[in-house]
């Protein structure tokens, strides 16, 4: 493919839009906000505010690489807020099983095999969970998910007996805080990630599947596509990524937050998975869903530097999401170039 | 089988079958769980739980949801005591300002669904975040509500005898309940929700006003959660911004067991009466037992939360295959 396709082609143009905001954000930091876009490199380590952004950024971006998959193939998984509360309270479970009986001594020190891996477990049966109301039950995914969303922190608090496990353990601290090639790790996790998910949906036919079902999923079962097996499959990794995600929010506060560990945190990242023009049930990119969370987080961080309250930060993110939004109907395009004479009967 | 049961109306039986077994069997368990204080109570402590609940069975009901209302009540409660405290506003003319606001808003929100087709999920999660930031906007701290008219108001109520009292707030559910029902059963507005529900396209076909019916419904809604802002407000005396996190997830879950099919078309608001009591029930239940803790409530919600979603996916799936 040459230069001019490419430009031409229907990625980039889908891409356009949100690499336009990004850049925006970027170009009025870079005139108002001093020292915005310096790094400098301490102890081998990238440090500065660009930096940073991508390093709060991490967790919202697993969430989103899960749930661009998700939302391909029609679905949404609101449960990832709870399935990282789950995944951390299990983590600190294991590395103080008896913390929440009083016994503040740590035992024997747990492996990092096992703190990683038994609340990653966890995490894809919840998303397995997920999947088999979606997929083999028949639930709409809203309310698939729902269920989840609302017992899943009940089940976090069980687990930690609503108290906020505290812990020190140097090894899985490090996939929190940890540096790597001068990154911070969370960082590499996310490059890692997507790195494996846009190869295995890009450079097999998996995508187009995921694609395919999400356009219409009785046609694309008539086809051949195993879509019952696709759509468990796409919901059992969505809830490995929150698992990830929640296990490196725990690791970074050195602590299991049952209540807030990832609340919200599935609003995020539904906003940036369609802040990067992923249709709801069709064409994906991840790598627009990035470009998304980082919209969201750069929009953040300017707001704060120019010192308003950061709760507020919600109204400016509410507009930037119905505006993204607005610009992608097809209806309120054709309201400003003027076409609004040939009427549409509404398709489905 | 002699006894036909109308398909659409199991779910609603399941309803009242599961409220009055945790009744039975708190009733049998406790000592008083078996007092008109008690049943009450849920009228008083569900007040603004249902008021939302009832706009929302009309959302569902014609297809859409409704994810800001949590954060309206939070708004309009902190907007409210905002007036009141500072700026010396009567509290008359306080609510109706926020009820005039809230109706603004869902009727935003009911435009932008209709007119650019976005899905109602992701215009109402917008909202969900413009009245959180808005209630943080108005104060970040919560704001104390006294006023004489609000005493009064707060004072209100009719002695039922048997040391139970039925305060103003509850007496604003029970209306709404009941305006909820003449609206959804002898007004053409009820049955164009749930033509809408079932089939927009054969709405459309038929010539039924599908762009104002659900403006309408949204604007309703919205109208509702003002309400039940103000009636929160009433019944904690204060404004709080943070208040409410989660509340639309309860309300769709009061709702859904209520026996409202969440695919639209089907429902009823009688039903959500339930749906909200045995929530409350479920809540009185944990309190009266003592030692389970709070975080029970929600993983109960959510295992009813299940079992009703099976019975109606098994239910819908059984009249289809006639």
């Amino acid at each position: 493919m040459n230069q001019v396709q490419w430009l031409r082609s229907e990625n980039f143009q889908r891409m356009l839009w949100p690499l336009m905001a990004l850049v925006g954000i970027l170009l009025f930091n870079l005139f108002f906000t001093p020292g915005f876009f310096h790094i400098e490199i301490k102890d081998g380590r990238f440090f500065g505010s660009l930096v940073d952004i991508a390093n709060r950024a991490a967790p919202v971006m697993l969430l989103a690489i899960g749930m661009t998959l998700v939302f391909a193939t029609g679905g949404v998984d609101l449960s990832v807020g709870a399935v990282m509360a789950i995944s951390g309270a299990i983590a600190a479970t294991v590395i103080r099983p008896d913390y929440v009986k009083g016994v503040l001594e740590y035992g024997e020190v747990q492996s990092l095999f096992l703190v990683l891996s038994i609340p990653l477990f966890f995490s894809l049966l919840a998303g397995l969970w997920n999947g088999l109301l979606v997929a083999v039950i028949g639930i709409q995914p809203i309310i698939a998910t729902l269920i989840l969303m609302v017992a899943g922190r009940g089940i976090a608090q069980l687990i930690t007996q609503g108290q906020i496990v505290v812990f020190i353990h140097e090894p899985f601290q490090y996939i929190g805080s940890g540096f790597l090639f001068g990154l911070p790790f969370p960082i590499i996790l996310v490059l890692l990630t997507f790195t494996v998910t846009y190869l295995l949906t890009r450079r097999t036919g998996l995508g187009l599947f995921i694609e395919a079902i999400g356009a219409n999923s009785v046609a694309s079962r008539f086809m051949g596509i195993r879509e019952r097996l696709i759509t468990l499959s796409v919901y059992i990794f969505s809830g490995f990524c929150a698992g990830l995600a929640g296990l490196i929010v725990c690791a970074d506060i050195k602590a299991a937050d049952a209540n807030n560990a990832g609340l919200f945190l599935e609003l995020d990242a539904i906003a940036a998975v369609i802040i990067g023009g992923t249709m709801w049930g069709g064409r994906f990119t991840i790598f627009g869903s990035i470009v998304g969370t980082l919209i969201i987080q750069s929009l953040t961080t300017t707001i704060l530097t120019r010192g308003v309250a950061p709760e507020v930060t919600l109204v400016f993110k509410a507009f930037v999401i119905i505006l993204v939004a607005l610009i992608q109907s097809e209806k309120f395009r054709r309201l400003f170039s003027g076409r609004m004479a040939r009427k549409k009967v509404p398709a489905s | 089988m002699k006894l036909r049961l109308n398909q659409k109306n199991i779910p609603l039986l399941a309803t009242i079958a599961v409220f009055l077994l945790i009744y039975l069997a708190g009733s049998v368990l406790y000592s008083n769980f078996f007092s008109l204080r008690v049943f009450v109570n849920l009228f008083i402590d569900n007040a603004f739980v249902g008021v939302i609940a009832i706009g929302m069975t009309f959302v569902i009901i014609s297809g859409g949801i409704d994810l800001s209302v949590g954060s309206v009540v939070a708004f309009i409660g902190v907007l409210a005591a905002k007036m009141m405290h500072d700026f010396g506003v009567h509290p008359l003319l306080a609510f109706s300002i926020c009820l005039g606001l809230g109706a603004m808003f869902g009727m935003i929100m009911g435009s932008l669904i209709h007119f650019f087709e976005l899905p109602p999920f992701l215009v109402t999660l917008v909202g969900m975040f413009l009245a959180r930031g808005l209630a943080f906007l108005v104060s970040l701290n919560a704001i104390p509500i006294k006023h004489p008219a609000v005493n009064a108001i707060i004072d209100f109520g009719i002695p039922l005898g048997f040391r139970a009292w039925l305060p103003a707030t509850a007496m604003i559910f029970i209306a709404v309940t009941l305006v909820g029902i003449y609206l959804q059963h002898f007004t053409r507005f009820g049955r164009n929700t749930y033509a809408i529900g079932s089939s927009e396209q054969s709405a459309i076909l038929m010539g039924l006003p599908v762009g104002r019916t659900k403006i309408l419904v949204y604007t309703f809604n919205g109208l509702l959660s003002a309400l039940a802002g103000v009636v929160y407000s009433l019944y904690t005396s204060s404004g709080y911004p943070l208040a409410c996190v989660g509340l639309e997830l309860d309300v769709i879950a009061a709702v859904v067991i209520g026996g409202t099919l969440l695919s639209g078309g089907s429902g009823y608001v009688a039903g959500t009466l339930i749906g909200v009591l045995i929530l409350g029930l479920i809540q009185t239940f944990i309190t009266f037992q003592g030692t389970l803790s709070s975080w029970w409530t929600k993983i109960v919600i959510g295992v009813l939360l299940f079992i009703f979603i099976l019975l109606q996916r098994y239910l819908s799936k059984a009249g289809a295959g006639k």
